[in-house]
């Protein structure tokens, strides 16, 4: 099997978040980068599918050099190839268009992406793909098996979830339940030194041009003070809730 | 010219959220003087739409769509999309819609924000605020494309009453088939949903153990709220993985959200930013949550959530 996983280079998740050139850029003084939760789910299930069944692993991501070190931290959790596409992501389908180029040059078989980054949190990308490359496409998805060409997924619905039959060439919108959380790889200091040696590869963007385009960001208004009620007044407690809050 | 709107069913019924795109699909015609055609698929009696502005239903009848199907979906709003000539689609942002919205972006050429919080603040440029890093903060958005497919946040713009009149019209779309099969659903149908909920009563790791996860149920069935759980809860297996809540789970947007035993951290407190009161009970009065809620008890969670349950019930029997 010859698999692609796509990797978001994101704002790790206690970064605080901040904006700079008049509310229009995001600020990254300070910020830790990290593989996008979502696709490191998927990328460890990749693993497991190379590990159990034999497969090839490449990542890829559409952006500057400056996430290089995410597609290194990958490669060294045990992916076998990079691909880095160069230039800098402007919106999902832009991102979407790239990748797919890449899918169809490198004949992939199982595309997994993160169902959403938690940057932008779009949710577009892996849906996206699927259409432009006429690839099956299940997201939201807690479980993947593969047989030959035929897979089972399930996908997490509104208030419970559904097992689909589906076959290959897939697109995968993944999150947490395609591996628990104590699967999930520290590189250690072998899966380091290789990753260097592996190749990682810069292609030219197709140029393709994005249909939407941030133009400001807000942060929330500042939240008013708690107020406080005490342990032995709960009727206090649901007076509030009702008659000011009108929650109840 | 005209403003589609998605409005979805189960079991030939329009969820809640149907009526919420209805009224935002209404006040974007509204603003640019146009007017409101929905799409329903196996809904039943569609009249009720226009209570919430849409002028006229595309009604579909099809028992090959009886189960969700994202392709095939798509297409059927795609192919109403033209028929139209629709520059705006507005869907919700429930899991269903979420799925599709991709697609059928690829379908019509059409630019496509998630997440969007409020009304257009310009239509030309079509300009919308969209929610980014999982609720730490907004983005404005422009589409650019001549169509465009705006997802709807749960609970950002609420339901509308304009005293209307739906039309309704058969529309028989041609269904691609599909190589995505549902083979079995899974869904508990006594239970409300952290989709559906107007309320959500979470535990954490403060509650010491998933055995006494007994009040959390108690409290929710009184209040009619889904439960849910923090990150920790759901690692350590207390709880499902569905029931956790943050930026790497689920995100809320409940009218209440009920905390117990959850310190806040920041994760946890994205994710459930949407959301509109907030009560925390801890009893660590330096747990970051208290800075995040509207109301909050220090206090032991398991002596203040009995007291609550009691008084509820009291104040339920008083209010019935």
């Amino acid at each position: 099997m010859n698999i692609l996983v796509c990797i978001s280079h994101v704002p790790d998740t206690t970064s605080k978040i901040n904006f700079t050139e008049n509310d229009t850029k995001f600020d990254t003084n300070g910020v830790q980068f990290v593989i996008n939760p979502n696709d490191e789910f998927g990328l460890t299930r990749a693993m497991w599918f190379k590990e159990k069944q034999g497969a090839k692993v490449t990542v890829v991501n559409v952006g500057g050099a400056e996430t290089e070190p995410t597609l290194r931290k990958a490669l060294a959790i045990g992916a076998d190839a990079a691909i880095r596409v160069n230039t800098e992501a402007k919106d999902g389908f832009q991102v979407a268009k790239e990748l797919a180029n890449v899918v169809k040059d490198g004949g992939y078989d199982l595309v997994i992406a993160g169902r959403e980054s938690i940057d932008y949190n779009g949710g577009m990308v892996p849906g996206m793909l699927a259409a432009l490359t006429n690839s099956n496409f299940v997201t939201n998805c807690i479980s993947l098996e593969v047989d030959g060409t035929n897979a089972t997924a399930m996908r997490e619905i509104d208030g419970g979830k559904e097992t689909v039959s589906t076959s290959l060439p897939l697109v995968i919108g993944g999150q947490k339940g395609l591996v628990e959380e104590s699967d999930l790889r520290i590189p250690n200091m072998r899966g380091i030194m290789m990753a260097r040696q592996k190749p990682l590869s810069v292609v030219e963007p197709l140029n393709a041009s994005a249909e939407t385009a941030s133009v400001k960001f807000e942060k929330p208004a500042p939240k008013g003070a708690v107020t406080l009620v005490d342990a032995d007044n709960i009727d206090e407690l649901i007076n509030l809730l009702h008659n000011e809050a009108k929650a109840i | 010219m005209s403003v589609l709107v998605y409005t979805e069913s189960e079991q030939g019924k329009f969820k809640k959220t149907a009526f919420e795109v209805a009224s935002y699909a209404k006040a974007v015609a509204d603003q640019m003087g146009t007017t409101v055609t929905a799409v329903a698929i196996n809904a039943g009696d569609t009249s009720e739409l226009g209570t919430y502005g849409v002028d006229k239903v595309l009604s579909i009848t099809n028992s090959d769509l009886d189960k969700f199907n994202a392709n095939a979906y798509a297409s059927a709003i795609e192919q109403a999309a033209k028929q139209e000539n629709a520059n705006v689609v507005v869907i919700s942002s429930s899991a269903d819609s979420k799925y599709l919205a991709p697609i059928l972006s690829i379908g019509l050429d059409a630019g496509y924000a998630s997440n969007v919080v409020e009304t257009p603040s310009s239509t030309a440029p079509f300009t919308v605020k969209r929610t980014a890093f999982t609720n730490k903060a907004f983005n404005m958005t422009t589409i650019d494309t001549d169509t465009k497919v705006v997802g709807v946040s749960k609970n950002a713009f609420g339901l509308v009453e304009s005293n209307g009149n739906a039309t309704s019209e058969d529309f028989s779309p041609a269904i691609p088939s599909s190589g995505v099969t549902v083979e079995s659903v899974d869904k508990a149908t006594d239970k409300v949903t952290i989709a559906d909920a107007e309320i959500v009563v979470s535990g954490g790791r403060g509650l010491k153990g998933p055995e006494n996860w007994g009040m959390i149920e108690e409290l929710a069935d009184v209040l009619g709220a889904a439960t849910a759980c923090s990150k920790p809860v759901s690692d350590l297996g207390w709880r499902p993985h569905s029931e956790h809540v943050g930026q790497t789970g689920k995100p809320v947007a409940s009218n209440l959200y009920i905390a117990i035993g959850i310190s806040g951290a920041i994760q946890h407190l994205a994710g459930i930013n949407s959301s509109k009161v907030k009560v925390v009970i801890n009893t660590d009065p330096e747990a970051p949550f208290f800075k995040a809620a509207d109301y909050g008890v220090v206090g032991d969670a398991f002596e203040v959530v009995p007291a609550l349950i009691e008084k509820l019930k009291a104040f339920k029997a008083q209010n019935a």
